[in-house]
């Protein structure tokens, strides 16, 4: 898998929008390409709080995949429907109830499970509606995040946790080991998962040096 | 330089045919009033519908000879815009039950010589899909590139995807919604009463008299409430003063609010036959479509949806869009609802042109790609 610098993908907020509006796998970030590579070719995707729709774009023309997007911000939906994306204008956390089980090859809650208000709740309609859930989500106790809290006593500021207190669109700050634990006490099953530093792939000690994770997560057939 | 439709004429399709109506008489033949804009390209793949809203016709886009005004939608239909007609061919027709050419109760029944009035048949949404559907066949269409339309085009836009599905690549449904709900039927039989309640009505035999003015005026200056919004009332009015000074009286209007309703109820009764209003409202009424026969699955559709609505559409509430697109995520079609954020009520639909554009444009270019 091709490296290369991580930038946050803060695309479900709309800042970096302009800049990735034609986007091809070489100039991806780098959790986009993650989510790229794990999804099969023409699979159905459902892509949950879709922002401008880049990823999606990236999974339609790239793995020909039959995309549909979830987005509350309206500017958004103008931007998914230039790229020709089909999208449906609305919060995710009422969004799921009406597709019928399994209907998605994979739910994709790409930096937007963080900012539902029922977090959990997502999670297990996104697990009825997709036979698999990809989550990438931004790691609250990264090394520096730890020493701002600990020694400066500030709020974290990271690469992937770029907000400050008052303006952060994130409602949930959660941990791998969080994320870890609250699928063992869920009974969801961790197919992969993948974590990101700043510029590469993170293989020790994710919990404290990645900036983001990417979990691919399924209900285990007896549940 | 910005490039123009011109000057557009309406034309007319007559079918001598007997055309069979939901209420279970028929039409012994029936006339379609229609425009034209574009060119239909060589594989015929290019066709839009536009359908019209409730007291709209077929002059959608363009001028007619020697008038001032464009038809209802210039603002989207023409070279460049959101129905490019440079790429598409675009074709509007006035509805059955209508009276804009098309035929309906101030047409001539041929059995008496002299108008309809209340002879003519109840008519539905369906009724007028199914001759809007004759006057493609004879275009020679096999294949719809878009049907598109706001409120009672919107419930015909739907009604196309429920007939006649496999002639559609996309369907553009606006501020309109799955049935009528009680309270559209409310103001709507509030309308036809006051229609009926003016003893110029005549039982619908007034063609020698001349219209039910004030029945029909007050009916349209209801609709027009009901089109704007609070927000938009305040915008354009607030309490301004036709006058400088309250006449403490009830002749003159002394609001500006008053003397637009006014004025809008009087222009209408200029252009629009009563028992149209009549006929047409109903129609509206009894339009319900069930979610079963909506997409079937026994067919393979491939219809794309773009689902519009607008914030502050009291008339047609967003909430009816989002039944729409709750409809289509269970079927599980390709489709995009958007909820603009306008003031303007259901007159939106009419007035955000830019958002609108943006959505129908790009939508189309897709649709089109992909025939």
């Amino acid at each position: 898998m091709p490296l290369e610098d991580f930038n946050p993908t803060t695309d479900s907020t709309g800042s970096t929008d302009s800049t990735i509006k034609i986007m091809n796998y070489k100039s991806a970030p780098l959790d986009y390409k993650i989510i790229y590579d794990i999804v099969e070719p023409e699979s159905r995707v459902l892509d949950l709080g879709c922002g401008s729709g880049a990823l999606m774009q990236l999974l339609v023309e790239g793995k020909h995949a039959k995309a549909q997007g979830i987005e509350i911000d309206e500017e958004q939906i103008y931007q998914c429907v230039e790229k020709g994306l089909s999208v449906f204008h609305g919060d995710i956390d009422s969004g799921l109830s009406e597709y019928p089980d399994k209907c998605f090859d994979y739910v994709i809650l790409n930096q937007s499970m963080q900012q539902a208000r029922k977090a959990s709740f997502i999670i297990s309609e996104a697990l009825r509606v997709g036979k698999k859930v990809i989550v990438g989500f931004p790691n609250f106790v990264h090394l520096t995040a730890r020493i701002q809290m600990a020694l400066k006593g500030r709020t974290p500021i990271t690469p992937s946790l770029p907000y400050r207190w008052y303006n952060t669109p994130n409602l949930h700050f959660l941990s791998i080991n969080d994320f870890k634990d609250f699928c063992k006490e869920e009974g969801i099953h961790i197919d992969s998962s993948y974590y990101l530093g700043k510029r590469m792939a993170i293989l020790f000690f994710p919990n404290l040096f990645a900036f983001n994770a990417v979990f691919v997560i399924s209900r285990s057939r007896k549940n | 330089m910005e490039k123009k439709l011109g000057i557009i004429q309406t034309q007319s399709i007559v079918f001598n045919e007997p055309v069979k109506l939901e209420c279970g008489k028929s039409l012994p033949g029936v006339t379609v009033a229609y425009e034209a804009y574009g060119a239909l390209d060589k594989e015929r793949g290019n066709a839009i519908l536009v359908a019209h809203a409730f007291s709209g016709d077929a002059h959608a886009a363009g001028f007619h000879q020697g008038e001032d005004k464009p038809g209802w939608w210039d603002d989207l239909i023409g070279p460049g815009k959101a129905l490019d007609t440079d790429k598409y061919f675009v074709i509007c027709s006035n509805v059955i039950g209508g009276c804009k050419g098309s035929t309906g109760p101030s047409s001539i029944n041929p059995v008496t010589g002299k108008p309809y009035g209340l002879d003519f048949p109840s008519v539905t949404i369906g009724d007028m899909v199914n001759v809007q559907k004759k006057l493609i066949d004879r275009l020679g269409i096999k294949k719809l590139l878009a049907v598109i339309g706001g409120s009672m085009g919107g419930m015909q836009v739907l009604q196309w995807a429920v007939d006649h599905p496999q002639m559609l690549k996309s369907a553009i449904p606006i501020a309109t919604a799955l049935k009528h709900s009680p309270q559209q039927i409310a103001f709507d039989e509030v309308g036809r009463q006051a229609v009926m309640a003016d003893p110029d009505w005549r039982g619908g035999n007034y063609y020698d008299s001349g219209q039910p003015a004030k029945g029909l005026s007050v009916a349209r200056m209801l609709g027009h409430i009901t089109y704007m919004s609070d927000k938009s009332m305040e915008e354009k009015f607030s309490r301004k003063l036709k006058d400088d000074k309250y006449a403490f009286n009830f002749t003159a209007p002394d609001f500006e609010v008053e003397g637009y309703l006014r004025y809008r109820g009087d222009s209408f009764v200029k252009r629009f036959d009563a028992n149209s209003y009549l006929y047409i409202t109903k129609a509206m009424d009894y339009f319900e479509l069930l979610p079963q026969d909506f997409l079937r699955e026994d067919i393979k559709i491939d219809t794309r949806f773009l689902v519009i609505a607008f914030k502050s559409d009291w008339l047609y509430p967003a909430y009816q869009s989002q039944e729409i697109a709750k409809l289509l995520k269970i079927k599980g079609a390709d489709a995009t609802y958007c909820e603009i954020n306008s003031t303007y009520g259901h007159d939106a639909f009419l007035l955000e042109v830019e958002e609108e554009t943006r959505l129908i444009k790009h939508f189309l270019e897709k649709t089109y790609k992909t025939v």
